[in-house]
């Protein structure tokens, strides 16, 4: 048994101290004072010009929350949130507004350097190619050509900088950040905000309904396929700053997009509440896929400190033979509770979620998807990988549902389970309703250990035991991993090898 | 002659278990190839991989020498970017890790624990090409994940691949030959000649006279009960395939 031993000897050194994305930036910021009561709300909503029936929209969902108790049904533990111990509105002081990239602070884009996620547009302004990254082509896959990526970069509560504008405005492409929508296109923004996940949803939801600072909206016109990958880099970084997003998609007819978002946070003692909306709306035809690499500081190996990951977001398939795609990669946060889900209402439409949750040192994961089949033919694929080590917990939570009119309804889940040691746990917690006995729902579950055996093959080739285990999870994950964009699959990867590092050595 | 690797007095166990290896003494020079055959159980593949590194196995007494360092000091990836080759008589599956993916990063953590510099993909991919191609693998084969689905000749012969892409000091081949058809013992035989040199020793563990008509030994020992009962030329293999074990393994008893 020494051989199993010395690996969990191993793993219990394996902490997430070293975070990589553990600096603070030093800019003046603007914020709303402490606490949460009507007259936050209305700060918020004056500081951000917004239009009188958003205000109420906001007090609306305020009201309603207050009647509301946080869930408890997921498998996380945490301290009691004091909500009124929060700052909910916090802007760099903007010097003057920003047209271009040379007008940001230069704190600020020093920030994105640090992650390693400069603005892209910089290079691209400039001419300057890259050669494409060296992805995995020698397994037959071709490597994608360099494709074009708009970033959306939100800086704790408000988007910096908005780049590509203009290649987009030609395409008649909307991107921009929601409050600047909702002053620019206030009608679009009403006639779909709330549509997806309404404001009285659930207690996070509410909650980012009556404070939600910013976040991204989209808007892809009919028939239009969007000319390029859109981005968001959203990071914390104001002590004490509750984040709450907004993010709103809208495919009209035919249309396609793929939509980025990433996200690091800095490193700090205190626990950070992070609270975000995502709504996707896909009409007749249309395409949404959503991509997400999630790295907000996980906490310390004593498991102090750390992002409270609370999201709420939920596409729905309005249109026939619509289509919308989810793919996540959770490395990061102390709680992750979170569960991209579809509504597939238009006839023929189908929904994916393929997802990567890696938790290690103290983290807790509990994230999952709902499939709820509700038009006719209508179909969804899960792929859900769960790698488990430290002291952590990963739960797979996930519902499929078929309408009794959903007639036709198709499903395949497979959720595989990985563990590194033997002090942390996967579950998975599948629910399945069939209303409609047309139905055919396919579920496969796999739970396994890392294999000694194999990392021993492996480090006997020459590799570290953590380059072994980051390899090993690698090649676990890589079904998923495949359907990232092809830049967001390398960085994806660095980082699944990065988050199970550990002090070995 | 330069001793390449020195084994002295050594005893083993599986930690907390049975004593495997019991006062085993050999020495490898440079340019030699030494066989190992004994019964099954003797002990041939703990030898193996207690020379690797393994986990889970006590040294309780003795010492090993690669050219001159204490490679029980070291651990199991130092020891492979020193040299240190075990084809296993079992390789292991990797889902979803292409060959190749894992030749290149097996031989880049090798230089990079060398200080050397690491090969760029190409020259890394047109190398082990040139080299699949000796060995009658397929290219198609080495973008499949690392021996999953494998035949267990197929496997085999990737392990010689390895081996020949790494460019190991010391080769430990254990059983390299069973499940290889006769044209693929021959294919994986020249494979392994083609790495003899002066430079470069080999241990080679095997049960059969065969694969030893190709790849002919300097020295032939007979392994039982944890050690080394009996030391000859080439023809003292042959012997054993008209004689067996019974005789020694009495004796160790
Ligand atoms: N992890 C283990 N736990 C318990 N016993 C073990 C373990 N590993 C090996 N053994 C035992 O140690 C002895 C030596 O095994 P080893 O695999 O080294 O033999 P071998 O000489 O290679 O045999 P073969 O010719 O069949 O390959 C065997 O009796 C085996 O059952
Ligand atoms: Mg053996």
């Amino acid at each position: 048994m020494a051989a199993v031993q010395e690996t969990i000897d191993r793993v219990k050194g394996i902490d997430v101290d070293q975070y990589r994305y553990g600096f603070e930036t030093q800019i003046e910021s603007e914020k709303a004072p402490k606490g949460l009561s009507e007259d936050t709300i209305r700060f918020i909503s004056a500081k951000k010009n917004e239009p009188a029936w958003m205000l109420e929209w906001r007090l609306e969902a305020y009201r309603r929350w207050l009647t509301m108790t946080e869930p408890t049904w997921a498998r996380v533990g945490y301290p009691k949130i004091d909500y009124q111990d929060l700052y909910y509105y916090s802007a760099p002081k903007p010097k003057k507004k920003v047209a271009s990239l040379d007008e940001i602070d230069p704190e600020i884009l020093k920030t994105y350097e640090k992650l390693g996620i400069p603005l892209r547009e910089v290079e691209l302004l400039e001419g300057v190619e890259r050669p494409s990254a060296a992805v995995e082509s020698e397994d037959g896959e071709a490597a994608a050509p360099r494709t074009k990526i708009a970033v959306d970069a939100v800086f704790d509560s408000v988007s910096v900088a908005t780049t590509f504008k203009e290649e987009l405005k030609k395409a008649g492409v909307i991107f921009m950040p929601i409050s600047e929508a909702l002053r620019e296109h206030p009608d679009l923004v009403q006639k779909y905000l709330g549509t997806v996940v309404p404001t009285t949803d659930n207690y996070f939801a509410t909650l980012n309904s009556a404070v939600f600072s910013d976040g991204s909206f989209v808007y892809i016109p009919p028939g239009v396929r969007c000319p390029m990958e859109l981005s968001t880099y959203f990071r914390i970084n104001e002590r004490n700053t509750g984040q709450f997003e907004r993010t709103l998609i809208i495919a009209d007819k035919g249309a396609y997009v793929s939509y980025l978002e990433g996200c690091t946070a800095p490193q700090r003692d205190e626990n950070q509440l992070h609270a975000a909306v995502v709504e996707l709306v896909a009409l007749d035809d249309a395409e949404i896929k959503y991509s997400t690499v999630q790295n907000w500081y996980p906490g310390n190996s004593e498991g102090v400190g750390g992002i409270y990951n609370f999201v709420t977001k939920r596409g729905d398939c309005r249109g026939a033979n619509s289509k919308i795609s989810w793919t996540q990669v959770e490395t990061g946060s102390a709680i992750t509770w979170k569960y991209p889900s579809c509504i597939l209402r238009g006839d023929n439409s189908s929904g994916e979620f393929y997802s990567i949750a890696i938790s290690n040192g103290f983290q807790q994961v509990d994230s999952g998807t709902k499939m709820i089949h509700l038009g006719k033919n209508t179909s969804s694929r899960i792929i859900s990988k769960g790698i488990a080590a430290g002291k952590s917990q990963n739960t797979y939570r996930g519902l499929v549902s078929a309408h009794r009119k959903a007639s036709g309804a198709r499903n395949f889940t497979a959720c595989d389970s990985l563990l590194i040691g033997d002090q942390c746990g996967a579950h998975t917690v599948p629910y399945i309703e069939a209303k409609n006995s047309s139905a055919v729902f396919e579920h496969e579950a796999t739970t396994s250990k890392i294999s000694e055996d194999v990392l021993f093959y492996c480090i006997q080739r020459g590799l570290s035991q953590e380059e072994a285990v980051g390899l090993v999870v690698n090649g676990f994950v890589k079904d998923v991993l495949q359907q990232l964009p092809m830049e967001f699959a390398v960085e994806a990867q660095k980082l699944i090898s990065i988050s199970l590092e550990g002090s070995v050595g | 002659m330069t001793a390449l690797l020195e084994i002295k007095g050594l005893h083993a166990e599986i930690s907390g278990g049975r004593k495997i290896i019991q006062g085993l003494d050999l020495t490898v020079n440079k340019g030699e190839i030494h066989a190992i055959m004994g019964p099954n159980g003797a002990g041939k593949s703990t030898l193996s991989y207690v020379l690797a590194g393994k986990p889970g196995y006590e040294i309780t007494a003795g010492e090993v020498y690669l050219n001159g360092e204490d490679l029980l000091a070291m651990s199991a990836d130092e020891r492979a970017a020193k040299g240190v080759f075990l084809a296993f008589q079992y390789p292991l599956e990797i889902p979803g890790v292409a060959t190749l993916t894992f030749l290149r990063a097996a031989f880049n953590a090798q230089r990079k624990a060398r200080g050397e510099e690491e090969l760029s993909s190409p020259d890394l991919i047109k190398r082990v090409r040139e080299i699949a191609k000796t060995l009658n693998i397929d290219s198609e084969m080495l973008k499949r994940p690392l021996n999953v689905g494998f035949s267990g000749g197929e496997k085999k012969r990737n392990e010689t691949l390895q081996m020949a892409l790494l460019q190991p000091s010391l080769c430990v081949l254990d059983e390299t030959d069973s499940g290889l058809d006769i044209d693929a013992l021959k294919v994986v035989a020249n494979g392994v000649n083609a790495l003899r040199s002066a430079e470069r020793g080999m241990i080679v563990i095997t049960h059969y006279q065969r694969l030893l008509d190709y790849i002919v030994p300097d020295i032939v020992h007979v392994f039982a009960a944890g050690r080394i009962v009996r030391t000859g030329g080439a023809d003292l293999a042959r012997e054993l395939e008209a004689t067996g074990y019974a005789q020694y393994q009495s004796e160790a008893a």
